[in-house]
């Protein structure tokens, strides 16, 4: 049993399931990030968890406690909403401690948490001030006051930080990772931006269609997705994935793709997996991370296994630090991530080198990960 | 060139806004004319009014014609003056409001707020009420106030008004609330505040805008309402309405001009202070979730 436990939830309108047979176990301390897109069910869970939402069948618990049909604020949790939800009628200090009012808090106690936590946030010199009177940074660090000051079990962000400008945005994620690493308390974050979900969480759960797709650390996520979904989702620019065809090439296993002229390429495998040999002679995406694919130069020097490939550079995006460049493989555009200073050319040929030890194949009908 | 067609186009435009002020302004004369008339002949003795012009002004200033509507005039038969009605209307509209309002706030609340099965339909149904009209209700009220014994009495009108109210101001409230962020509400529950906690503390201190809206309307109705008045009050429980329609009905004696317009402006002075008094906040809250600020 962990902390915060999901056991079999599921959440029903009606005869429509939008969460199916949800099971994630969180322990203490843990930031566990909900990710997917619109429509996916990381919300619903969200309020499923804060008791804002009934659970249909199933059970959540916290602190070994059955919290189905416990009012939210008796769950001992807190909340940060992506719109903060700060009362606009009260001051900033009014706001933080209307919890511990609510809940019967002597005033000299609430003025003391109310203390400590402005100080943690270093929003002292807000407190008298209005919602309407901060900027979006500010209101933000509130709403976390709001929620840190009732010192809860549990912390639940829904999207705290897409109304913020994309610079803030970046200083506020630091800050609550800061502020994770202090406190060592235990999160649920709901957000649907991948970059957060990798940054912040101590493991991630992907979402998609009411089905949790993968739950894992960051690294497990990326590296070994599950599925195509997961693969596609988590990663900017996105995974390429290649049709290609796996052949038994003198006793090694290569997956064969083809360039932008049509001509076969075959990128030798090494330490497959034993499923791999099922799929020998058939179709399969090939799947490869933009930063596995890079000039000889660029290229990992831990990798064991890098296979050269020369192809047609359709288009380059110099983004700074990266450049990213295009090209043309089994008739899909895709991208590959170089060093600023790759001498990469539209329209010219140029020597690529593939990490084979990060490339993951997928079944084309299940799309599943082939392990 | 370019500067002198600039100064051209200042001028044309300088000279059509004068022009559009000058409209403006006359319209706005014919429209404060019949008030202009009221107190301009509420302020004379009798004589000048027989005597043939309307429009002049007063050739002797005086304040009788008010003193008398308010204190001494005969109304119906007995020659109170206006002064113990216009307590009446007072006594009946100001609870009527007020009660009619924190209804109407808790209705939108809970339709907006708090799910529950039929919410449309009972919403459908309180709209319905604020098309039905007056005369259709007058005999089942008439009964009811029978029944509760508390016919011909204030009590019973500010029922009536209450009751009749209860549906304009469930729907500027609910389209007010509607607009009003629910993810407060979540996060106040989540906080511990309960039903009424969230209500008192989070919704309405955030509604003035509407609660003006409610008052304005309310008071207006309340405050003119005449077949109510003169269906369910007798006597000396008879409203301001009813009690001017006395005035100026009574037939004994001369007909007293000055003395029926000095009472109809006293009829008509509360309800143009409300405006004057909340009129901004009148308009502020009928536009308040249509443009997002």
């Amino acid at each position: 049993m962990g902390f915060l436990d999901i056991n079999n939830v599921t959440k029903a309108y009606g005869s429509v399931e939008v969460l199916h047979q949800v099971d994630i176990s969180v322990e203490e301390g843990e930031f566990l990030v909900l990710v997917g897109p619109s429509g996916c069910g990381k919300s619903t869970l969200l309020n499923m968890i804060a008791g804002l939402e009934s659970i249909s069948s199933g059970e959540i618990c916290i602190k070994d406690r059955v919290m189905n049909g416990v009012h939210p604020s008796r769950r001992n949790i807190a909340m940060v909403f992506q719109s903060y939800a700060l009362y606009p009628n009260m001051t900033v200090g009014q706001n933080i401690t209307f919890g511990l009012e609510m809940h019967g808090t002597p005033k000299a106690d609430r003025d003391k948490a109310m203390a400590d936590v402005a100080k943690l946030l270093q929003i002292e010199n807000l407190l008298t001030r209005k919602p309407g009177q901060l900027s979006g940074g500010q209101r933000q660090r509130v709403a976390m006051g709001r929620a840190l000051v009732r010192n809860p079990d549990v912390f639940l962000f829904d999207e705290p930080l897409s109304n913020l400008d994309a610079k803030l945005r970046v200083d506020m994620r630091t800050e609550i990772k800061k502020l994770h690493q202090k406190l060592g308390t235990t999160i649920v974050y709901v957000t649907h931006d991948q970059i957060e979900a990798m940054t912040l969480s101590t493991r991630i759960a992907v979402m998609y269609n009411g089905y949790v797709q993968q739950l894992g650390t960051p690294k497990e996520i990326y590296d070994s997705p599950a599925n195509l979904f997961v693969a596609t989702f988590m990663g900017s620019p996105a995974m390429n994935v290649l049709q290609s065809r796996l052949e038994d090439r003198n006793g090694a296993l290569h997956a064969v793709i083809r360039d932008a002229s049509g001509q076969d390429i075959a990128l030798r495998i090494e330490n497959a997996p034993a499923a791999y040999a099922a799929y020998t002679g058939r179709e399969v995406m090939l799947g490869i991370r933009p930063e596995a694919i890079t000039d000889p130069e660029g290229a990992d020097r831990n990798a064991r296994n890098i296979q050269a490939l020369t192809n047609i550079v359709s288009v380059t995006e110099p983004a700074g630090a990266d450049t990213f460049v295009t090209m043309t493989l089994s008739g899909k555009d895709c991208i590959a991530r170089m060093r600023a200073d790759a001498e990469a050319h539209p329209g010219q040929s140029f020597d690529f080198a593939v990490n084979m030890d990060k490339a993951v194949l997928f079944d084309p009908k299940t799309e599943d990960r082939i392990i | 060139m370019a500067a002198a067609s600039t100064e051209t186009a200042i001028r044309s435009s300088r000279f059509a806004r004068v022009l559009i002020y000058l409209v403006l302004l006359l319209f706005a004369l014919f429209y404060l004319l019949p008030l202009g008339i009221m107190v301009v002949n509420s302020l004379k003795p009798l004589s000048e009014i027989t005597g043939g012009n309307m429009v002049a002004l007063p050739r002797d200033w005086t304040i009788a014609p008010w003193l008398s509507a308010w204190s001494t005039a005969q109304i119906g038969v007995e020659p109170t003056g206006l002064r113990p009605y216009f307590i009446n209307s007072i006594v009946m509209a100001v609870p009527a409001v007020m009660l009619s309002t924190i209804v109407g706030a808790l209705n939108g609340y809970v339709l907006t707020k708090w799910h529950f099965r039929g919410a449309t339909i009972i919403f459908g149904l309180l709209l319905f009420s604020c098309f039905i009209p007056f005369q259709i209700v007058l005999i089942p009220m008439a009964r009811i106030l029978g029944i509760l014994d508390i016919a011909g009495t204030t009590s019973g009108l500010i029922l009536v008004h209450f009751v009749y109210g209860i549906g304009f101001t469930t729907l500027y409230f609910r389209n007010y609330y509607a607009a009003f962020p629910t993810e407060l509400v979540r996060a106040a529950q989540i906080d511990g505040a309960g039903f009424f906690q969230i209500f008192w503390r989070i919704m309405l201190p955030s509604s003035g805008p509407i609660i003006a809206v409610s008052f304005i309307w309310q008071f207006t109705n309340i405050w003119n309402d005449f077949l109510f008045g003169a269906s369910f009050a007798s006597g000396g429980s008879a409203p301001m309405t009813v009690a001017l329609n006395n005035l100026v009905n009574s037939s004994t004696g001369v007909r007293e001009y000055n003395v029926h317009f000095a009472g109809a402006i006293m009829a008509a002075a509360p309800t143009l202070l409300v405006y004057i008094v909340a009129g901004r906040y009148f308009v502020r809250g009928l536009m308040a979730g249509s443009v997002k600020g």
